[in-house]
């Protein structure tokens, strides 16, 4: 059952506040994926205190430090259950989980962040990682 | 900001690795922990060998991954657990 709307529009707010799009419809999903070129972070938002409330800060962090993707979008687990299903379809070899966080360039998965290594760690531990992964993918050539 | 259930012990929530004694293991989100039972929730499990896969093949893939869930809720009881890991903490 969901959250009461209430409750969770401001963890909705901690991704949109710094730019993410909110995909809520499954039509959403497709018409964000559907634009290829380039690199897009797609982050699974959930209300888990014991991972959530680290993964917010930490993908905010992980963006102030940069390099930043080209499109930002985030789905959220338990409220928007078609869209995460949806999106969840562009990324089925990985179990479902949330908060996840997935990196694609050009249309390819080429990095994905599963709950399992977001909970337990501090914000700074969850940016560092997610840096290293746009370091290797957003970064532009040289 | 989140939900939190401090009461249910540090591991409330954390996906953990839950070798038992024997051929078992069992990945799952720690629902609780105490003297008596550890609780997980949407877990894994599998045995020494099955599919052909060890343990270990079976917990490194999981910590690369994730677990496809096989249970919604399983209660190990705590006389049986060898040991219990944070997922998250397992090399990949």
């Amino acid at each position: 059952m969901p959250y009461d709307n209430l409750l969770v529009q401001p963890m909705r707010e901690e991704l949109t506040a710094i730019g993410f799009k909110e995909l809520l419809t499954p039509t959403d999903v497709d018409e964000f994926m559907a634009e290829e070129s380039g690199t897009s972070l797609l982050v699974v938002n959930s209300v888990c205190g014991c991972a959530a409330g680290m993964a917010r800060p930490g993908v905010r962090l992980a963006l102030q430090q940069g390099p930043t993707p080209h499109r930002l979008a985030t789905v959220f687990a338990g409220q928007d259950v078609e869209a995460v299903a949806q999106a969840r379809g562009y990324f089925s070899d990985y179990p479902p989980s949330s908060p996840s966080m997935a990196l694609f360039r050009d249309g390819e998965l080429v990095h994905f962040v599963p709950r399992h290594r977001i909970e337990g760690r501090t914000a700074v531990e969850v940016a560092n990682d997610l840096v290293k992964a746009l370091q290797e993918h957003c970064a532009p050539a040289t | 900001m989140g939900t939190f259930h401090q009461d249910k012990g540090e591991l409330h929530g954390i996906t953990v690795v839950v070798d038992m004694e024997g051929d078992r293991v069992y990945v799952g989100r720690c629902w609780e922990m105490n003297d008596r039972e550890v609780v997980l929730l949407d877990a894994d499990e599998h045995a020494d060998g099955e599919d052909g896969r060890s343990k270990e093949e079976f917990i490194r893939r999981a910590a690369e991954v994730g677990v496809w869930k096989k249970h919604d809720r399983v209660v190990l009881p705590a006389a049986d657990v060898a040991s219990v890991t944070r997922l998250g903490d397992v090399e990949v």
